[in-house]
């Protein structure tokens, strides 16, 4: 029953924030209630996953393959912790970044709608499901991203909304075939099918237009180009909820898919997606490089991180796997932080461009350390949790014997230490430009929620013990898909 | 039948990314629309056509060996709402775009970018 929970509150949330959209601060409080119980609700989820193994429920009481299955396992929960933190950060971040117009036109409803669709891709264990909490996700995302209607915004959203309605396609048609050649949609039974029958044709086809749907949503390697000309448009704390949780279900549905399906072609497969992986590190590091807009650059290394977490998976030994799962919580955490602490330098002197910031160590140290934590841990500084996720990735790639892309993955890593030096010099470091306005005042809210993040930044690496446990059982679990199809199922 | 739709949806995809490519922004929700469409059928197809059969009602001496797969046809409906939706939704980004910016050139604007 608490398996419908994850999807059915944010629901609730929603209609209530729905009708009382004018009242502004019974929305500002709302919301951090909903968002506060979404995020201990998750956490229970989580403890109580890691206690009694994999949760199952069968919707309306119909069996497995013919029903709708929700599915916990433990990346599912993982993910919808994470998730629903970063979704917390940044209810408290609102108030006192976005303009009051926004706030009232319905950004909060829109948030739980978002949440909604994000939690339901997590716990579903049915393909076409998947699809339907995808476009509730991407509904949600496209009002988010066209909110407020400025100019930008709406060449912005323009992009956005073509590019997510065709990887959308892609992903039916795959669907079709896949249910055409199986017969069935429950992710678990077709797992099962793939591995019990002799021959199922147009299978690698069918992931193909799978693989293509969700690297343009994760933004991989030659589909990425979208996400930098959308993302640096809406108000910064709108991206830094898109960048903490909506390309993650990228990655989380292609762990999952690639867990329970790659089952013909592996070596075709791996080789495949370590290329892409690698191209993606590099491309997207490369082109932050010559970025000169905070939002962009950190855009650009959404994208050259999403290629350590393929990396991670596509080698597949639950080592790499566990350091790829530890990788993209880390992620999904300090890139969040590293967006919001742009925002409050925005906040404070009005501009997202490196050229006409500066100073701002010496003005505001505190503020300084905000970004300061989550950008090091983004480039892989110990004792940050960066570091760890690229130490056991390289471990990981070294003990498989996959030398190539890990030196890759260690060179981007030098790259990336490039970029956030080069905003740190930049808007911190360097002394005050010329004709820069008087600074404003930073809002109390802004910063509490940007220290919120850093204290779960600094307490992932600390306890990097206990969590790489946690993640080990987790690509335990989705290494051997056999576990999985028999929680599901209930036969071997 | 089956190379009948297979040459429609061929045409479809043909046309939708004919209109997607180009550079006004209406022409584009027109080719989004076709996309939905060719996907639709393509659904349709592929999930296995029998066609003279009803679903789920067996026929007079209760064999139910060939009825035809009523699935693929709920698919198709979600998948059609939801086009709908995203369509809408276009439509109405679309006339924003129109009306705050004066163009309807998605090329003319991204000069100064």
């Amino acid at each position: 029953m608490i398996l419908v929970l994850p999807i059915m509150l944010p629901l609730l949330f929603m209609v209530a924030l729905i009708f009382t959209r004018r009242w502004l601060a019974f929305q500002q409080v709302f919301s951090l209630i909903a968002s506060f119980a979404l995020t201990f609700l998750s956490a229970l989820l989580l403890a109580e996953v890691s206690r009694k193994g994999i949760m199952t429920l069968q919707l309306g009481g119909w069996p497995a393959p013919y029903g709708i299955t929700l599915v916990v396992d433990l990346l599912s929960a993982i993910m919808l912790t994470t998730t629903s933190f970063v979704a917390l950060v940044v209810m408290i971040y609102s108030p006192g970044f976005i303009d009051k117009e926004r706030q009232t036109a319905g950004y909060y409803p829109l948030v739980f709608g978002l949440l909604m669709g994000v939690n339901g891709a997590f716990i579903t264990g049915d393909i076409f499901n998947m699809y339907v909490w995808y476009e509730v996700m991407l509904t949600s995302s496209f009002v988010l991203i066209a909110l407020g209607g400025s100019a930008e915004q709406l060449r912005g959203s323009v992009k956005y909304v073509t590019i997510s309605f065709v990887a959308s396609i892609f992903f039916v048609s795959a669907i079709g075939i896949m249910y055409g050649q199986a017969g069935t949609l429950n992710m678990a039974d077709l797992a099962y099918k793939m591995r019990s029958w002799e021959e199922m044709p147009y299978m690698n086809s069918a992931l193909m237009l799978f693989f293509i749907a969700f690297s343009i949503k994760a933004a991989l390697f030659p589909f990425f180009f979208w996400l930098p000309a959308s993302y640096h448009t809406p108000p910064v704390a709108i991206t830094a909820l898109f960048a903490g949780t909506l390309t993650k279900v990228g990655i989380y549905t292609m762990m999952r898919f690639y867990s329970l399906f790659v089952v013909e072609d592996v070596m075709f497969w791996k080789i495949f997606l370590l290329v892409i992986a690698g191209l993606t590190m590099t491309v997207g590091v490369l082109m932050a490089a010559s970025q000169f807009d905070i939002r962009k650059i950190l855009s650009f290394h959404i994208i050259s991180q999403v290629g350590y977490m393929v990396m991670g998976l596509v080698i597949f030994t639950p080592q790499a796997v566990a350091a790829a799962i530890y990788f993209t919580v880390h992620n999904m955490l300090s890139k969040t932080g590293t967006f919001l602490a742009g925002g409050l330098v925005y906040q404070r002197s009005g501009s997202y461009d490196l050229k006409y910031l500066g100073g701002l160590y010496k003005s505001m140290p505190f503020l300084a350390l905000l970004f300061f934590v989550p950008a090091m841990s983004l480039a892989g500084i110990p004792p940050l949790p960066g570091f760890f996720g690229k130490l056991f990735l390289v471990k990981g790639g070294f003990a498989a014997g996959d030398y190539l892309i890990t030196g890759v993955a260690i060179a981007v890593g030098l790259f990336t230490l490039f970029s956030m030096v080069k905003i740190w010099n930049e808007a911190y470091w360097k002394s005050e430009p010329e004709n820069m306005p008087a600074p404003s005042r930073v809002s109390n809210l802004t910063l509490a929620a940007s220290s919120l993040l850093v204290l779960a930044v600094i307490l992932l690496g600390v306890f990097v013990g206990p969590v790489m446990k946690i993640t080990h059982e987790a690509a335990v679990q989705l290494t051997d898909p056999l576990i999985y199809i028999q929680a599901v199922l209930g036969k071997q | 039948m089956l190379l009948l739709l297979a040459v429609l949806i061929g045409v479809l995809y043909g046309s939708a990314v004919y209109l997607l490519l180009r550079r006004n922004i209406f022409k584009l929700v027109l080719g989004l629309i076709f996309l939905g469409y060719a996907t639709n059928l393509l659904l349709f197809v592929a999930s296995g056509l029998t066609s003279g059969y009803p679903a789920f009602i067996r026929n007079l001496e209760g064999e139910t060996a060939t009825m035809s797969d009523p699935l693929p046809q709920a698919l198709i409906l979600t998948a059609i709402v939801i086009g709908l939706g995203v369509t809408a939704f276009a439509l109405v980004l679309v006339y924003r775009f129109y009306s705050v910016t004066g163009t309807v050139d998605l090329d003319e604007l991204s000069e100064n970018e």
